[in-house]
């Protein structure tokens, strides 16, 4: 029989099916940060149980981190409880842990890939609903919590019900500074925050085929915003290129690629549910709302309807209907987290700051997503591109994209922010976010107002 | 896990869509290390004020409404997986939350804590937001044995769908941990053979 991709990865991870009820699945490797962890390992704790798998878990401290001075201690205790919960879990459990002050330290789903961790052909699992992003390299990835995180610590298995098949394909060739960021905000209003829900959903197509590795990344990150459990994109050369020298997956790489090359949907596979966008319909995008699917390309104007939902996000925003965001002043601008803080984010920012400067009445918060990144981004002198600019480089972590350490937007300020989620106090309490690329967020830095990126090229 | 038992009880409305985890509880309360005291903090930025004094229009700060199931709008639970959500409002008192569509992580979160999650159609869904608006008080019976919920005072019932292991989980009290912890000469073997 025909089978998907996502079928393929599923059926050859089931360790048992249980009549009428979920199955229970194997995972390959599991990610684990601080907020979502100490609660399952007290759970082991209590019942006397060791990690079963300690080698299949990697571990970093990303959430809560401060993004400057970061090798003084954390300053909110809290904060701070938490990280230290953390390093003392991993000790007693035999686990690799890349916490502060270490060159591998960084938001975990930037870290994942970038070390050659997530493979193609794998199951991976993390208590934090972006670990969809890991999905670009042909892997089956999904956010969990915690109880599940402590299912997966004492038996490297966790109980799950198949979900449904969903394919996306986006065909032609993408216009004149539209980015992947934008093919996703793009695919998430036209299918609804609740559209994917029940879905694993493949990514397909010409467009999606000629993304980089780091692009790909940006599209399965935000699958969790139309509510599926995660996004997957058969490997390729693309995908081969990017994982041959990195450190976990270099190593008898030529075997790995013969395996990796048999990881695609066949032809005649069937999914639940199929859409066709086209590329050349996407322009860059902008959020208006208080969720991902409340965007709008930048040339139109916020929807006229009288829909609840939306008067509440307009009245929390202080939009109105049938207005357009082009000229409106902003106050900060945020690049980063584990949709847009990758090398690839913060190269196109800069292609577009270079020898400028930025407007005066923005705060910028340019936040590398790995120690990793950082190192190269200093060995590439974008740190002086920006400093020129009048922007600092900070240091790793998911800073601004929730509202947990220390980089909050005031109450009532408006952000132009290359995260992923815009719900109502996210950044920080009565924040107001603008979900954006990094080239729109470029555009809004040097102008201090929501701009059509395209006019600036 | 407690086990999850018939209950017959009044609810609390909230007819809304979309409600994030972000809403259900913020990230600057995620800072905990055990499961304990989340339920302070529902809903925090809807049910406070910045300066900690009570937003007198939201219906959890409403006296006329009590009991132990939340009604709330579709796509409830959607963002993060933090299973915080879950246990905010399970250690507020409910035991029950009922919608016509749940984002799928959370409601695995509620089902691994005891809090069961009911998905009615949206017609029916409207019924019991209807009957709330007739009279605050209005009492529901949950019966998971039966997967039936019914709208007490006019008998109009609905059935649910419930994974038939969860729900042999819930009514005993089950951990899907000791499950798979009972399992593990299958995980090693299948490690062995993969
Ligand atoms: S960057 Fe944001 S979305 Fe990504 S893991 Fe961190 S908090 Fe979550």
């Amino acid at each position: 029989m025909a089978t998907t991709l996502f079928d393929k990865i599923w059926d050859a991870h089931i360790v048992q099916a249980i009549e009428n009820g979920p199955q229970v699945i194997y995972i390959d490797k599991h990610f684990i940060h601080e907020v979502t962890t100490p609660q399952a390992f007290a759970g082991l704790d209590s019942k006397g149980i060791k990690v079963f798998r300690p080698q299949q878990t990697v571990a970093t401290a990303d959430h809560n981190v401060p993004t400057q001075n970061q090798l003084e201690p954390i300053k909110e205790a809290l904060s701070r409880k938490q990280v230290e919960t953390l390093i003392e879990n991993c000790k007693n459990h035999d686990i690799e842990l890349y916490g502060l002050g270490h060159p591998f330290q960084g938001i975990v789903h930037v870290i994942g890939p970038e070390l050659g961790i997530t493979q193609p052909g794998i199951t991976i699992v993390c208590g934090d609903s972006h670990t969809s992003t890991h999905g670009a390299f042909g892997a089956i990835a999904f956010g969990i919590g915690t109880s599940e995180v402590e299912q997966v610590l004492a038996t490297q298995c966790i109980l799950q019900t198949k979900p449904k098949k969903m394919r996306i394909n986006v065909d032609g060739i993408l216009g004149k500074g539209v980015t992947s960021k934008d093919i996703i905000l793009y695919i998430i209003s036209k299918i609804s925050t609740s559209g994917g829900t029940g879905y694993f959903v493949e990514y397909a197509g010409s467009a999606i085929r000629s993304l980089s590795m780091e692009a790909r990344m940006t599209i399965c990150n935000m699958s969790i915003e139309m509510g599926a459990r995660g996004g997957i994109i058969a490997p390729d050369e693309i995908t081969f290129a990017y994982l041959k020298d990195k450190k976990f997956s270099a190593e008898n790489f030529e075997e790995r690629v013969d395996k990796w090359k048999q990881l695609k949907t066949d032809e005649d596979a069937v999914f639940d549910r199929e859409y066709h966008f086209d590329a050349a319909d996407i322009e860059p995008m902008i959020t208006y709302g208080t969720n991902p699917a409340m965007g709008i390309k930048i040339s139109d104007t916020i929807p006229n309807n009288d829909d609840a939902g939306l008067e509440k996000a307009l009245q929390y925003m202080d939009f109105q209907k049938g207005q357009t965001l082009i000229g409106k002043t902003i106050d900060y601008v945020f690049l980063g987290s584990c949709t847009n803080s990758r090398m690839e984010d913060l190269r196109l920012f800069c292609s577009l700051i270079q020898g400028k400067q930025k407007a005066e009445n923005v705060t910028v918060w340019i936040v590398p997503g790995s120690k990793q990144v950082e190192k190269q981004a200093i060995a590439e002198g974008l740190d002086k591109i920006l400093k020129d600019a009048g922007m600092a480089l900070r240091e790793p972590g998911c800073s601004a994209c929730l509202g947990m350490n220390e980089d909050k937007i005031p109450a009532g300020k408006y952000c132009v922010s290359t995260s992923n989620r815009n719900f109502e106090g996210r950044q920080g309490q009565g924040a107001r976010t603008l979900l954006a690329s990094p080239l729109m967020a470029a555009a809004a830095a040097l102008t201090g107002k929501i701009t059509d990126v395209r006019s600036l090229m | 896990m407690e086990k999850f038992t018939t209950i017959q009880t009044s609810a609390v409305p909230l007819n809304m869509e979309d409600v994030d985890t972000d809403q259900i509880i913020p990230a600057r309360f995620l800072k905990a290390t055990t499961r304990d005291g989340f339920g302070d903090n529902l809903f925090r930025d809807w049910r406070f004020n910045a300066d900690h004094s009570l937003k007198e229009d939201f219906v959890l700060n409403n006296k006329n409404y009590t009991g132990k199931i939340l009604v709330v709008g579709k796509n409830f639970g959607c963002g993060s997986s933090r299973e915080h959500a879950a246990w905010a409002i399970h250690d507020y008192g409910f035991k029950v939350v009922v919608s016509s569509f749940f984002a799928d992580i959370f409601r695995n979160n509620a089902l691994n804590n005891g809090l069961l999650p009911v998905v009615v159609s949206p017609a029916f869904l409207q019924k019991i937001f209807t009957a709330i608006e007739n009279n605050n008080a209005a009492v529901f019976k949950i019966d998971l044995e039966n997967q039936e919920i019914e709208i007490v005072a006019t008998q109009e019932k609905a059935s649910f769908d419930i994974n038939p292991y969860k729900k042999t989980c819930l009514l005993n009290g089950y951990d899907d941990i000791d499950y798979l912890l009972s399992m593990k000469d299958k995980i090693q073997a299948f490690e062995i053979q993969h």
